[in-house]
Order: structure tokens, then C-alpha cells, then sequence
């Protein structure tokens, strides 16, 4: 699904270039659910977003299923980013003067879906996360981890071929961390492809695979037995 | 475009904060008034003059003869001439583009003598011998009777029209005015009209105490054989005397052997010239009221722009997660151009619509307490409005040109960084 080759990034910073990502190599295939973990400033989210279409890189070759990703300019990126991903976010990042299901329903909108075929869908996904009679609520009548849920449900609305999550149980408590990644699971259970970045170990281990970053180089890439986060909930 | 999602969010994001979108619009609001004032104002001031002018053919030169100063072909200077009908001829033949030429002769003056007299009353009148076109020229309206006609002309009738002055001054109240007789210096001449002008500047009163008559019978009545005292001369719409009014001269001048050169042996006054000088004023305060006017609307648009520059900024984190979720960069530049066209397009009709009442009230005062000098009926023409309206969308796009360009240069990554 993901393909990525060679992968170097920098960052000009005045006089100094800071090389992030040094020449990164690695595959995700479908039905996966990878957590890229690593130290601050090992280049981690740097990666998540030359993968999310939201930076590019200054060498190497990124595919995603089968399409190579380079040179885009933003209109199209911005068709790739509604066709073949679906964003989670540490600070959740809806928007705040739309409820909940309008914000589900963005993502379909920007597909210019037809507005009731939309609510349906919009809808449906929320029930998926469990939220459906939140629909109507405006993102600060939710909680934390209600408000993940939602953005879970909105990313998972386009149909995506690959979910990308940051730091996706940053901003919570390790029981609602749970339910969030209890819902990622079902959501990988589904065959959905999954990319989590995280710092947080037990999180990453209710993964099925890790890698390991480390001052911009993969350190380790190892499969792990999957910790069910239903057990804690 | 038309879009219900769009129009929704256009007025969430407008009613989001209402205190201030207020307070943009004001701007907006202020200037499309200040415009539409200032030129309703401007064209109240002209119709006022406007009507000073009344309905006299503007495009008029009036010529009369002079003594010459230079000498030319055997001939002293200081030599008084006459116009007379062979010239109207000449000038007819000569100088195209001419709509009337009225050759005139007059009997008395301003503070002359009496000199017309009907049984035991007297008065002092200015007489004009007169061809029908006189009417175009120096338009009067007839409240009884008829006008000067050809025939009058050709059979040289003695006949006259008399304005409300004479009227009141030779003539009791309920009196029978036409048929009867009144003597112009010893010559009888039969009523056939009373005229009213209704030129209302100083001279008003003047106007009203004429007599016309045909201005063959007057030639023949007072021995002024075919002597022309002085001349109308009207040109075509759309051929302003001013531009022919020396070949006219140059016609007279070859006539009488007056030097080519001579420029006071034929004495004229430009109607249409004074009326251009008039005109010419009016085009600088509408000059000025476009200038100051838009100058202001052009404050309330950079407060627009500004605003919507604040509002992209704001919103930086959400036309962020907008691009990262997938919206085309043109739709977020679509958006922020529609609201800001939206907010300028709605406070400049408010702006209209509160200067026409305005107007509208000005109007009521004005009938209410009757006539001002120089001013009346202050309006701005449909086509000032449709032009106000265009200049609010061109500015409303203007306004919103620029935030949108900033809102679609920001990254996704920095915008959703910034918390």
C-alpha cells in the first residue's frame, strides 16, 4: 500500500540545514496497523506528513497504492489527500462552529457528495464510533475523548486507503486512550490500513508491527504480538 | 456557487462575530452613502440653475451690428451698418447645420417712453417684430389665443401677441382680451394671443410685459423696410453654435464689406458658451463628489480587506485541517472572496437604500416648504446606482483578493501546528 525509498528531508534553518530524514526505506502492506514510535525529534512526524501529502520531501520515492506521490501541486494534492487518506490528529482539529455530524460529513463534502447522502453516510459513521446521538452537538459540548471519536469517524468518512493517525491519544487519559485505540483496532479489524505515530509504549505495542526512529534513520522494524485494548476498557 | 453549504458557512462565519462585521459594513455602508449624497446633492444644485435656464434653446447666439473699427475696401472706419433679410438669407445658404434664424426688430427698451396705448391706459412695452420660430427660441406658453404664424408673415397682418403684463397693465380684469385693439405707436394692431413665460431669474417680470407681432408687419408699420435689428440663431442638436458662430459672422462681415478681421463691428452673445461655463461646473462637482466619495467607500474597503485578513488569520488552523481533510485550495479562495463580496455587496445596498431615503426625505422637506433658490429635486439616476453597484463588487472583490491569497498560501503543516 505504502511504498517509501530513499527518503531524505531537510530543513533550512538561516545558515544551518537540519536533516531530518535520512534516506528512510520501508513498505506498509494493506490490512496493516504500524506504529512509527520514536523520540522527539526523531523525525517522526516529519515522515507522517511527507506520507499525509502535507510536506514533501526533497528526495526519494513515496508510492501509494501503486500511485507515485511527487510534484504535486496543492489542487491536486489536496484530491489525493480527500481520495487516499484519512486524518487523526493529537488536538483532534475539528472544527469548532460545525457539530459533530457536519464535521464527519466535510470530507464527503469536498467529494461534492450530495448534501442528504452525505448526512446518511456522515451519520452512519458516527454510529460506528457510538456517538450517533451526539450528532447535533458542537465540538465543545464533547469530551476528549468524545471529540477523538469523532475525528476518527471523520477521517474513516472518505473511505480511505490509509489511515494516518498523530499522536492520536496525546491529549487523552490512558482510559480514554484505550476506547480510542480499542476503535482503531475494530476499525484495522475491518482490513483498513493504519499508521499511528506515538511515543507512548503500550500504545504503540496494541499495534501489529513497530518502527523504531532515531535521529532520522530506521532503527528497528519488528512485528509484535497485538495487545487488544478491549481488556482494559 | 450557489451552493446551500456555502451560503450557510458564509453567514456562520459573518454572524460569528456580529459587533464587528458591524462595524466593516460601516464602512462600506458610510462610503456608498457619502457617494450617493454628494452626487444627489450635485445634481439638485443643477437642476436648480437648470431651471433658472428654463426652457430656452441653449444652443443660441444672439447678433446684432455695431460700428465698425477698421477701415477696408474704400471704406472709413466707424461706419454703422444694418443687418438686413438678405443676410438671414446669406447665412441660410452658407452655414449648414442651422435649425432657426430669427431676424428681429424691437421697439422700445428698459425705461423707454410709453408707447402703446389702449383707449385711456398707457404703457411702456418692449415690441418685437418676430417670425414664428421665435417661439422655439425663447419658449413661451400661450394661455390664450394663438402665436405669430406664415401667414401672419405673408400677408403682413397687424396682428399681436401680448404677455400677462400688458395684459394686466391695458386691460381690466375680466376683460375680453383677444379681438380687441391696442395702437403701437399710432398703429393699431388686433390681439390674437396672451403668452406667460415662466423664466423665473431677476428679469422675470420684464418677460411678461412683451408684444409680439410678425416682423414683416412691424417692418412695414414702423418704416424699418427690410432693416434686421439683431438675430437668434439656434444650431442643430449636436453642433454647438460656439463652433460655427464665426462663420455666421463671416457671412454678415462679407455682406457689408466689414474687414474679415474686425471683431467688434459685430457684436454677439453666446448662449450656449455661458451655458457650457455652467455645464462645466456641474461636471466638477460631480468630479469632486465621485473623488470624495469614493475615496471614502475606498477607506471602507481596505476595512473590509482588513477584517478578512484578521478573519483568514484566525482561521488559520481551520483552512489547515480544511486542505489536510482535502478542500481545493480554489474553493477556500472562493470562499473567503464570496465573503467578503457578501459583506461589501450587503452594507453598499444598505448604503443605497438608506441614501435614497434620505433623498427621499430631502424631497418631502422641499415640497413641503416650497422652492429653493438653486437647488431642486436632488435624485441620482439609475444609472449612478447601477455604477455604485458595480464599483461595490469590483472593491468587494479587491477586498477579498488579498486575504484569499494569503489563506491559500498557508501550509497545512504550519496551520495545523499553530494552536
Amino acid at each position: 500500500m505504502i511504498e517509501i525509498k530513499e527518503l531524505h528531508k531537510s530543513y533550512k534553518m538561516g545558515a544551518n540545514s537540519l536533516h531530518v530524514l535520512k534516506g528512510l526505506n520501508f513498505s506498509i502492506k494493506e490490512g496493516e496497523l504500524v506504529a512509527i514510535m520514536g523520540s522527539s525529534g526523531s523525525g517522526k512526524s516529519t515522515l507522517l506528513n511527507i506520507l499525509g501529502m502535507l510536506d514533501e520531501a526533497d528526495s526519494g520515492e513515496y508510492t501509494l497504492d501503486g500511485v507515485p506521490i511527487k510534484n504535486l501541486n496543492e489542487t491536486k494534492a489536496a484530491k489525493y489527500r480527500n481520495k487516499f487518506l484519512g486524518f487523526v490528529f493529537q488536538s483532534f482539529n475539528l472544527i469548532n462552529y460545525k457539530s459533530a455530524l457536519e464535521n464527519v460529513a466535510l470530507p464527503l463534502y469536498y467529494q461534492k457528495v450530495p448534501r442528504k447522502q452525505r448526512e446518511e453516510k456522515a451519520l452512519k459513521y458516527l454510529e460506528q464510533v457510538g456517538l450517533k446521538e451526539w450528532a447535533e452537538h458542537l465540538p465543545n459540548e464533547l469530551s476528549g475523548g468524545q471529540k477523538q471519536r469523532v475525528a476518527i469517524a471523520r477521517a474513516m468518512a472518505a473511505e480511505p486507503k490509509v489511515l494516518l493517525a498523530d499522536e492520536p491519544t496525546g491529549a487523552l487519559d490512558s482510559k480514554t486512550s484505550y476506547e480510542v485505540m480499542d476503535l482503531i483496532q475494530k476499525i484495522n479489524d475491518q482490513g483498513n490500513t493504519i499508521l499511528v505515530v506515538t511515543h507512548e509504549e503500550d500504545i504503540a505495542h496494541m499495534c501489529k508491527r513497530i518502527v523504531h526512529l532515531k535521529d532520522g534513520v530506521i532503527v528497528e522494524d519488528k512485528k509484535v504480538e497485538q495487545v487488544r485494548a478491549s481488556q482494559y476498557v | 456557487m450557489f451552493n446551500k453549504d456555502r451560503w450557510k458557512e458564509i453567514l456562520e462565519v459573518l454572524t460569528g462575530n456580529w459587533f464587528r462585521t458591524v462595524l466593516t459594513a460601516f464602512g462600506v455602508f458610510w462610503g456608498i452613502f457619502i457617494l450617493i449624497l454628494l452626487l444627489s446633492a450635485g445634481k439638485g444644485l443643477e437642476n436648480g440653475i437648470m431651471q433658472d435656464f428654463g426652457d430656452i434653446a441653449t444652443n443660441t447666439m444672439f447678433m446684432w451690428s455695431r460700428a465698425t473699427t477698421k477701415a477696408y475696401k474704400g471704406l472709413p472706419k466707424g461706419r454703422s451698418f444694418l443687418f438686413n433679410t438678405d443676410d438671414v438669407e446669406a447665412i441660410r445658404e452658407k452655414v449648414p447645420n442651422l435649425r432657426f434664424i430669427s431676424p428681429r426688430n424691437q421697439l422700445g427698451g428698459f425705461g423707454g417712453a410709453n408707447n402703446v396705448v389702449r383707449g385711456l391706459k398707457t404703457g411702456a412695452y418692449n415690441v418685437y417684430g418676430d417670425y414664428p420660430e421665435i417661439i422655439r427660441q425663447d419658449p413661451m406658453s400661450i394661455i390664450d389665443g394663438r402665436f405669430i404664424n406664415y401667414s401672419d408673415i405673408n400677408e403682413r397682418r397687424k396682428v399681436a401677441v401680448i404677455g400677462e403684463g400688458v395684459k394686466t397693465g391695458l386691460y381690466d380684469n375680466d376683460e375680453q382680451v383677444l379681438g380687441t385693439y391696442i395702437k403701437i405707436q399710432g398703429v393699431n394692431f388686433m390681439v390674437v394671443g396672451v403668452y406667460k413665460k415662466k423664466s423665473n431669474n431677476g428679469d422675470g417680470e420684464e418677460g411678461q410685459k412683451q408684444i409680439f407681432v410678425p416682423f414683416t408687419s412691424f417692418s412695414q408699420a414702423f418704416n424699418r423696410g427690410d432693416d434686421v435689428g439683431w438675430m437668434a440663431i439656434t444650431a442643430n442638436d449636436g453642433t454647438s453654435i460656439t463652433s460655427i458662430k464665426n462663420d455666421i459672422m463671416a457671412v454678415v462681415k462679407e455682406n457689408h464689406k466689414v474687414h474679415p478681421d474686425d471683431q467688434r463691428a459685430v457684436g454677439h452673445f453666446d448662449l450656449y458658451e455661458q451655458f457650457q461655463r455652467v455645464q462645466s461646473l456641474f461636471t466638477a462637482l460631480r468630479f469632486i463628489a465621485y473623488f470624495v466619495g469614493i475615496l471614502v467607500l475606498l477607506s471602507g474597503v481596505i476595512g473590509v480587506s482588513n477584517i478578512m485578513l484578521i478573519v483568514v488569520k484566525e482561521r488559520t488552523k481551520e483552512i489547515g485541517i480544511r486542505r489536510a481533510l482535502g478542500e481545493d485550495p480554489w474553493s477556500i479562495k472562493l470562499q473567503i472572496l464570496m465573503e467578503s463580496l457578501f459583506l461589501t455587496i450587503i452594507s453598499g445596498m444598505a448604503g443605497i437604500t438608506f441614501g435614497a431615503l434620505f433623498i427621499y426625505g430631502i424631497n418631502t422637506l422641499l415640497d413641503m416648504n416650497g422652492p429653493v433658490d438653486m437647488f431642486a429635486n436632488p435624485s441620482v439616476g439609475l444609472g449612478v446606482v447601477m455604477g455604485a453597484l458595480a464599483i461595490l463588487i469590483v472593491s468587494g472583490l479587491l477586498a477579498g483578493f488579498i486575504p484569499a491569497q494569503s489563506a491559500i498560501k498557508v501550509k497545512p503543516i504550519d496551520a495545523l501546528r499553530t494552536e
